[in-house]
């Protein structure tokens, strides 16, 4: 069985799923689904007076999917690790997302405090998978520090322009080899999730390009086949690439041939 | 005295403990809290007395990507 580890555990499908911005609980229900994910992603908020938020956590744990908390919108270490620690109670797992803002702009991570804050975490005992940019000296660091996982961005959340850099993300994949790379964030076409398993990633992790599809469920199932596409054809090593046309068709017995 | 949870204003006896408050607040499980920008595991809410103008952060389960 082809499998990725994530801390240890195995894992096939590999499309994490996001579980926000769904037209309607139902839609996310069935898009997860049919995306055959095994990880979703979750957040925390403040409770509301009404019971939303209860329905939504009994409809993730009908699932029956490993879920994946983050810490969305957290601006500082200390949010980050405030939230990740309750994130760990509420959920009952040690795995983090870990989303650390440090441009409101374009919802770029900050490198520095996400340094900071995953030492932290991986010390409290957290399996940390943090998102990061695709720098590479950033992903050796926090792969320095113990993250036997990395979420670099293929673009800014929500963009859905793809991978921006591939050259950075194929170093990346080269430079840490034994590492498992998950493209987060970014992605809007299948394609998207296809180069990036071309390159070597492990598994991308999307949401706004499934939940803001015309019709997610149906794309939910074109990214799970793009997913398995891409890995193929990592697995399968493409022909080299050349500058020079040459002829697919035998040209010995050509009729016609002109011999001057 | 006067304490915040979730940003709204919420008044309480004096050596409330956390557990009376979140009650008194009909907190609903599954929830996690935190006490001034620092987490209070469950099983310390009980022993977790509050002071005039504490903050509290109740987070309960939503969706994320």
């Amino acid at each position: 069985m082809d499998c990725f580890s994530v801390y240890g555990e195995q894992f096939t499908s590999r499309l994490l799923i996001g579980s926000a911005l769904y037209p309607s609980p139902s839609v996310m229900q069935d898009s997860i689904v049919a995306s055959q994910a095994e990880i979703v992603t979750v957040s925390l908020r403040r409770q509301q007076s009404a019971a939303a938020g209860d329905d939504f956590w009994q409809l993730i744990k009908n699932t029956g999917l490993k879920v994946l908390p983050n810490t969305a919108g957290c601006h500082s270490v200390k949010e980050a690790v405030t939230l990740a620690q309750m994130c760990r109670e509420v959920f009952a797992t040690d795995w983090i997302k870990l989303e650390l803002i440090g441009d409101e702009y374009n919802l770029q991570p900050d490198p520095i405090a996400l340094l900071e804050a995953t030492k932290i975490l991986l010390a409290d005992g957290f399996k940390v998978l943090p998102y990061c940019t695709d720098d590479l000296v950033l992903c050796q660091r926090l792969a320095d520090l113990g993250c036997e996982v990395l979420m670099p961005w293929g673009a800014p959340i929500g963009t859905g322009k793809g991978l921006l850099n591939p050259y950075n993300l194929k170093m990346i994949r080269e430079r840490l080899p034994n590492h498992t790379l998950i493209v987060d964030a970014g992605l809007g076409l299948p394609s998207h999730a296809c180069q990036a398993l071309e390159l070597g990633y492990d598994a991308v992790l999307l949401n706004s390009a499934i939940a803001g599809a015309g019709c997610p469920v149906t794309m939910s199932k074109a990214f799970k086949s793009a997913v398995e596409a891409g890995r193929y054809s990592y697995v399968a090593k493409a022909m080299p690439e050349k500058d020079v046309a040459s002829p697919s068709t035998p040209t010995l017995g050509m009729p016609f041939w002109h011999q001057e | 005295m006067n304490i915040l949870i979730n940003g709204q204003s919420v008044t309480v006896s004096e050596n409330t403990s956390l557990t009376q408050a979140l009650s008194q607040f009909g907190a609903r499980p599954p929830f996690a809290v935190a006490v001034n920008g620092d987490f209070v595991p469950r099983s310390q809410c009980d022993a977790k007395t509050l002071n005039e103008g504490d903050s509290i952060e109740l987070l309960s389960p939503i969706q994320g990507g």
